[in-house]
């Protein structure tokens, strides 16, 4: 691999993180280059690590919903969707209609929010600044409508087994209508700024190129692998929530350099703004919570009122539901690739394990294929590319 | 009466201590450190909505020796604490740490073997922003709370107040980086 002759006196080690220019947190590299050029690049994990996996075997399955938003921060409610996915896959229910397509309404919002994040971090790293800040310009409106939900912008728990605790408030649908008609203008806004930039062009134009054979080997999923020409997305393969039901297209991308998952996943938003107006479209009113008596606590003005609920409320809240013995896995389209829960249950209202397959540290494993051979400033346009969240290759 | 009576119009008096403290405390560099969630509200902070820029503080740094203000956004594990400890001995003098959020200041939700109960075990904090993660107001409070902090600043000596004491307890994890 070495072009050098005698490496110790030709090649250079550094260290690139964990505290680096390039914002996707704390990656640590470590590469070794001959000159400019990256001949071998290993990625140290570890620095986030959380013991989030660990932490949810000693805290009842409602719980732990408020851990898996801190996995993938950027699509909070994605990770909400695979962990109460595969517990109502154990327990069988059978989720409202109204949930469901409310479900796949906040997880394509949540998609876009993720994808901006992504668009102007990677924007940045590569030098436009302004990107950024149009980005979070769209996002806000994004978090706007998890602080109308939940009441939190960044990490709302929404979900819950069996649907969700309460129905959305009345300016949802106008915020969300409102959302749609404004972002595609936005969208364009971005794609002007960098779709044809020269500069843009250069730097991500035939750099990091992984072929479809190398890609599935990798067991890359999400952009990164359809970026590269695979057309694989979990809401097709294995739909859940509903996705079966609605029209939308997988992109895919030619080369499977950085500027094709970079059009792949604009592409992506375009098709998330149709499923959410398709979802508003058929979204009627209904009950939002399964039809299960153990899962949700009672109406909060009767818990208030009559000696009963209080007791049932208590029982619920401190005690958690039970779930029958056995295991599941649940996996999702999360906007990093596919995100997959494993459960198993032993029977009592604490899981006895839980497992995450987190798309970000399998996708992490093709940066040192995108980069060796290549200058040390595309390792940086890779890493963009590949849009990792530390918070979940670490967990 | 006094020296005002003298000067032209157009000057104000003050003392170099005011300037001094006004001259840093309008002008706060932090450094990039964002760790986990909290990061992110802290990029929201700087972009379009919340603008961090009205409080002097969206220069963000890439590296720490030129940055003054360490915002500790996130939860900070057990292998993360000695690199946060060496990019604050890194930053110049005069320094300040906000820690953001709940992990950061305690541990937050994750109280297990991985997570550090609170960066104030391994380097001093001023201000603590409560949140899960704190919403862009919330440390803009925070920032606003330091700025009154830089305020009362003394150039004879170490700065009087009690929350930029020695680490809290003796065996700061990452006291060995």
């Amino acid at each position: 691999m070495a072009t050098a002759t005698s490496p110790e006196f030709k090649t250079i080690t550094i260290n690139m993180g964990p505290q680096h220019p390039s914002t996707h947190g704390v990656l640590r590299l470590v590469i070794e280059l001959d000159g400019e050029t990256v001949i071998s690049l290993q990625p140290v994990i570890g620095y986030l690590h959380t013991g989030m996996e660990k932490s949810m075997e000693s805290k009842t399955y409602h719980k732990s919903i408020t851990v898996t938003d801190r996995m993938d921060y950027l699509s909070p409610l994605g990770n909400n969707m695979a962990y109460v996915g595969a517990v109502e896959k154990l327990m069988n229910l059978t989720i409202p209609e109204r949930a469901q397509v409310l479900r796949v309404i906040l997880l394509e919002l949540t998609r876009i929010s993720s994808h901006l994040v992504w668009l102007g971090t990677h924007a940045i790293d590569l030098g436009a600044m302004s990107v950024f800040l149009y980005c979070f310009r769209e996002r806000e409106k994004l978090l706007d409508v998890n602080d109308m939900v939940a009441g939190s912008r960044l990490t709302p728990s929404y979900f819950r087994v069996g649907g969700f605790y309460q129905d959305v408030p009345d300016t949802f649908v106008p915020h969300v209508r409102r959302f749609l008609e404004e972002f595609p203008k936005a969208l364009a806004e971005y794609q002007n700024l960098l779709t044809k930039n020269r500069i843009w062009m250069k730097r991500t134009i035939d750099v990091g190129i992984l072929s479809a054979a190398q890609a599935i080997d990798l067991c890359l999923t999400g952009p990164s692998l359809r970026g590269s020409g695979v057309r694989y997305d979990v809401r097709k393969a294995m739909p859940y929530s509903g996705y079966e039901t609605y029209e939308f297209e997988v992109p895919i991308g030619k080369k499977g350099d950085v500027y094709d998952r970079y059009l792949c996943r604009i592409e992506e938003m375009k098709q998330s703004l149709s499923i959410v107006r398709q979802g508003l479209d058929r979204l009627l009113p209904g009950p939002v919570r399964a039809d299960n008596p153990y899962l949700f606590p009672a109406d909060r003005t009767d818990v208030k009122l009559n000696m009963e609920e209080l007791i049932y409320h208590f029982k619920i809240m401190s005690e958690g539901f039970r779930v029958s013995p056995g295991d599941a896995y649940f996996s999702i389209e999360s906007p990093k690739g596919e995100l997959g829960f494993y459960v198993v249950s032993d029977g009592g209202p604490i899981p006895h394990r839980t497992r995450v397959r987190p798309p970000s540290l399998v996708n992490l494993q093709a940066l040192s294929d995108m980069c060796i051979g290549r200058m040390v400033a595309d390792v940086v346009a890779c890493i963009g590319s590949i849009d990792i969240v530390l918070g979940e290759v670490d967990r | 009466m006094g020296l005002e009576e003298l000067v032209p119009d157009g000057i104000l008096t003050t003392t170099v201590e005011k300037m001094v403290n006004w001259a840093r405390r309008s002008s706060l560099w932090p450094a990039t450190f964002g760790l986990a969630c909290c990061a992110i509200e802290m990029m929201a902070t700087s972009a379009s909505r919340y603008d961090l820029a009205r409080f002097g503080a969206e220069v963000f740094r890439a590296s720490p020796r030129q940055a003054d203000l360490m915002i500790v956004a996130g939860r900070v594990s057990k292998k993360m604490a000695p690199v946060l400890k060496r990019i604050y001995d890194q930053m110049p003098e005069p320094k300040w740490v906000i820690s953001m959020g709940a992990c950061a200041s305690c541990g937050g939700i994750f109280n297990n073997y991985a997570i550090v109960q609170g960066v104030d075990t391994v380097v001093p904090v001023d201000v603590y922003v409560p949140g899960c993660p704190p919403r862009p107001e919330a440390l803009i409070y925070g920032i606003m709370k330091l700025q009154e902090k830089i305020d009362r600043q003394s150039l004879k000596g170490p700065d009087p107040l009690p929350s930029s004491e020695a680490p809290r307890g003796s065996e700061a994890s990452g006291s060995s980086a």
